[in-house]
């Protein structure tokens, strides 16, 4: 794929890395914010390159993993009617609720559906006028837009028979939420390229000036995220806090008004519960009152499930880089990657799922074990 | 065919040892493996891991058995002096017609090849016909003329059959069974526990046509691609490869669960360790583009027409020219070797010079959206 | 892209990714023209892809790998210091997929 490959070419990693090691004088940590980037990182051992001094701490950002568990058991109830046709984007699925997860529902007889974009969620419902049609609604601010577009068109089209469960976070709280922690670590931030396609770039100065840690817009591809850590480094070896876009081929300033009108207009910002992390202020998205009627909370009277975090998790703690996922007394004995109590061990990117993995490596497991979390 | 296959543990012959335990419904050997599920759930059809602890904990203990817990795509069993592969499979796709194929020669090839990665050559096939009341006789008929087809170019015969009609909204138009036997040639000894430390890992070309092609008409995930499955008997393949040595140690078809299902399977029954270099292995653009549109790994995608082979270091350069020079293996590519080293885990060297554990999918690839 | 369509009143484009075709939705990116590139997820086309910076960004690679050259192999580095596996030979050349949820997608002639 054009622009795709070009930016996976293992060729022009050396020149990245090289740059790196030339630069660097001392040891750093560094935050990537996307689950996606952190896909990247394990999928392709980009972490093992990189010079001793620089640390990557793998964010809290794939939003399958830190949609909270009340939201998840609201799923599952939704899910369990006979009526219901609940859609949901695949890696969903396998996330467990209190006691079951939505493969567990479609078992026992729940029409639960893997779709690849809410709008083919909006179709099932214009073809099943008599059932009622539910789209999982998560995802960061670049899910938020096709999410918002299809609440929209649904009202647009009349198509009564579509709702939405909403659980949208947003990145710069987070970041304010890590910052602000005690003992944080994180000395740079890898933001998510993606994210600024559609905000732009104007919420993260104001953080980078606060906290006087530099931010990097960074892309997907591997060498996306090497050009991310020189420029962050780069800034870091020099006492710099900016931000910087090293992802210029999708990010523009200005990120994507139209996206942003829509944004506006369907959604509002609300607190939101990270799984494992708990409650960040403002970090959340749900249904304007003006589409209040189409969402699935209301529509299907779940607004009383109230579920708590098992006290067990300690995956916050993970997230920020103060503890080793082998250091939590739930690790691998009642926390697995089959079990998982916390957002770290769900996803096969999570720091604890990815230790849990690498531990069963033999040598290189000393050095592998070192990395997600220092 | 007329004989009636008997009992393989009575036998006192069958190739492989070891006694079943009784089972143990309090207490399984494997943590959690079916009271976390108590119902079932489609990934314990997905070739995974849950697939292989529904055998290990369920099946195989209630039946008992030696040959069973072989584990291998096929069995092998002797019988009257002779040694024979046995295996059966279902065949449940979704839609019956896809791109390069459809369930009828799915539900000859695979049979073929699962005998074909015990060495042998396909015999004899019985199917069976799982139909759902209302299904056009015309797509009965294609699916019987595509299968027809597939036995003639196989050099197989369909010798016994059954036809069962569900109700109509109780089936999926229709579902396939077949089992098939064929002999396994003397002095050939090809299973999952003899990959061994030195052995070289061979693919037998491009991977992950068949699940893209499926994917690509699937509803719901629709998309427009070139794609055609690479359905095909490999059993020819195979005779070639056991021209140049009978000491080929293991070989797979790497279906659900694709290439990493495969070789983990193999790095687990044996006991060893594999590395893989991930350069090596033949993606075509396609399937890697619709792969990343959908967020899924080419190595878990399906294959219905690829081997992947264990073979002793020294025979290795010879077995690859013998499977270059046939047609099903043009491709063919040295992927990595087994090591003796993280012992029952694959891990492969990236592009880029990493490390990464290419871990036994737990059940099915479901596309990911982070 | 490849082709513009509409749909139940919405602006859908055809877009190539790389030979696998899908349909895209272009309400966010209405001016797209045929041959463009754009950042697609889940459906949507979120943000025009600037060529010209791709080229660039490019070349600055290039050109730090030309840099280092003259500093030795980086490569003989890492394997010293890191967890790669002993390979003998050099590595056959076919690509390996990346699974990035997101895809430039490329316009088809």
């Amino acid at each position: 794929m054009k622009y795709l490959a070009e930016f996976q070419n293992p060729d022009l990693a050396k020149g990245l890395l090289d740059d790196i090691r030339a630069t660097v004088t001392r040891p750093w940590a560094l935050m990537e914010v996307c689950g996606g980037q952190t896909h990247t990182i394990i999928r392709h051992g980009i972490d093992q390159l990189l010079p001793d001094e620089v640390e990557l701490i793998h964010g809290p950002g794939c939003p399958v993993c830190v949609t909270p568990l009340e939201v998840i058991d609201k799923a599952l109830e939704i899910a369990s009617r006979p009526e219901v046709i609940f859609c949901s984007f695949g890696d969903m699925l396998r996330v467990p609720g209190t006691d079951r997860d939505l493969f567990r529902v479609r078992g026992e007889g729940g029409d639960v559906r893997v779709v690849y974009s809410p709008l083919d969620a909006l179709e099932i419902a214009r073809e099943n006028p008599h059932r009622e049609v539910v789209f999982f609604g998560i995802g960061f601010e670049t899910t938020a837009p096709p999410n918002a577009m299809t609440v929209h068109q649904a009202r647009k089209q009349n198509i009564r028979n579509f709702s939405m469960l909403v659980s949208h976070v947003r990145v710069p709280p987070a970041i304010e939420a890590i910052m602000t922690s005690a003992d944080c670590r994180v000395q740079g931030f890898l933001a998510a390229g993606h994210v600024c396609s559609v905000m732009g770039t104007a919420e993260y100065p104001e953080l980078a000036e606060k906290f006087r840690v530099p931010i990097v817009v960074t892309g997907f591809e591997p060498l996306d995220i090497l050009e991310g850590v020189r420029r962050t480094v780069r800034q870091l070896e020099r006492g710099e806090h900016t931000v910087d876009n090293a992802y210029p081929r999708a990010v523009r300033p200005e990120g994507n008004p139209a996206a942003r009108a829509m944004l506006e207009d369907v959604f509002e910002v609300t607190d939101r519960a990270w799984r494992g992390i708990g409650v960040i202020p403002q970090s959340g998205w749900r249904l304007s009152d003006k589409y209040r009627d189409q969402d699935a909370e209301h529509r299907f009277d779940v607004t009383g499930i109230n579920t708590c975090e098992p006290s067990a998790c300690r995956s916050g703690e993970v997230l920020q880089g103060l503890l080793k996922p082998n250091e939590c007394e739930a690790f691998g004995t009642t926390c697995t990657p089959r079990t998982p109590l916390g957002a770290t061990m769900v996803s096969s990117e999570g720091a604890c799922a990815a230790y849990y993995l690498y531990r069963r490596l033999g040598t290189p497991a000393a050095n592998r074990e070192a990395s997600p979390v220092g | 065919m007329a004989d009636t296959v008997t009992n393989p543990a009575a036998s006192g012959t069958a190739t492989v040892p070891g006694a079943a335990p009784a089972p143990d419904f309090s207490n399984w050997s494997c943590p959690l493996p079916l009271r976390d599920h108590p119902r079932v759930v489609m990934g314990h059809g997905g070739g995974g891991a849950m697939s292989a602890e529904l055998v290990a904990n369920l099946f195989a203990p209630a039946f008992g058995g030696t040959a069973l817990a072989g584990l291998g795509d096929s069995a092998t069993v002797a019988l009257g002096g002779a040694r024979l592969a046995f295996s059966t499979d279902s065949y449940v796709v979704r839609p019956l017609f896809f791109p390069g194929g459809g369930i009828g020669d799915l539900a000859v090839n695979g049979t073929v090849n699962d005998l074909a990665m015990s060495g042998a050559r396909a015999a004899y096939l019985s199917c069976g016909f799982i139909l759902e009341e209302g299904v056009e006789m015309a797509v009965v008929g294609r699916i019987a003329e595509t299968m027809g087809a597939a036995a003639r170019a196989a050099g197989v015969e369909i010798v016994t059959g059954d036809t069962k009609v569900v109700e109509s909204g109780r089936g999926d138009g229709v579902y396939v069974n077949t089992a098939g036997i064929g002999l396994v040639p003397a002095g050939v000894d090809i299973r999952p526990q003899r990959a061994a430390p030195g052995d070289v890992v061979i693919v037998s070309g491009e991977i992950g046509l068949h699940g893209v092609a499926i994917m690509s008409v699937r509803e719901g995930l629709e998309f427009g691609a070139r794609v055609e499955s690479d359905c095909a008997a490999l059993g020819g393949l195979v005779e070639a490869m056991l021209a140049v040595t009978q000491d080929i140690h293991v070989l797979r078809d790497p279906t659900r669960g694709g290439l990493g299902a495969a070789v983990n399977e193999i790095a687990s029954a044996a006991g060893v360790g594999v590395a893989l270099r991930e350069r090596a292995i033949p993606v075509p653009d396609q399937v890697a583009s619709a792969c990343a549109i959908l967020g899924l790994d080419p190595m878990y995608v399906a294959n219905e027409g690829k081997l992947v082979a264990f073979v002793p270091r020294d025979q290795a350069d010879a077995v690859l020219a013998a499977m270059h020079a046939h047609p099903l293996g043009a491709r063919a590519a040295v992927i990595g070797e087994c090591v003796d080293d993280h012992h029952g885990m694959v891990v492969a060297r990236t592009a880029f010079g990493g490390t990464r554990v290419v871990d036994l999918p737990l059940g099915e690839q479901l596309p990911r959206i982070c | 892209m490849t082709r513009i369509l509409e749909r139940d009143g919405t602006r859908m484009a055809v877009m190539d990714f790389g030979g696998v075709e899908k349909d895209v939705c272009l309400e966010y990116l209405p001016d797209l023209r045929v041959d463009e590139y754009a950042i697609v997820h889940v459906g949507f086309a979120l943000q025009r892809l600037d060529e010209e910076s791709a080229r660039k960004t490019l070349g600055l690679f290039e050109e730090l790998g030309l840099l280092q050259e003259e500093f030795g192999d980086p490569w003989e580095a890492a394997a010293a210091s890191g967890p790669a596996l002993e390979w003998a030979a050099a590595d056959a050349a076919a690509g390996a997929a990346s699974a990035a949820a997101t895809a430039s997608a490329e316009a088809d002639r």
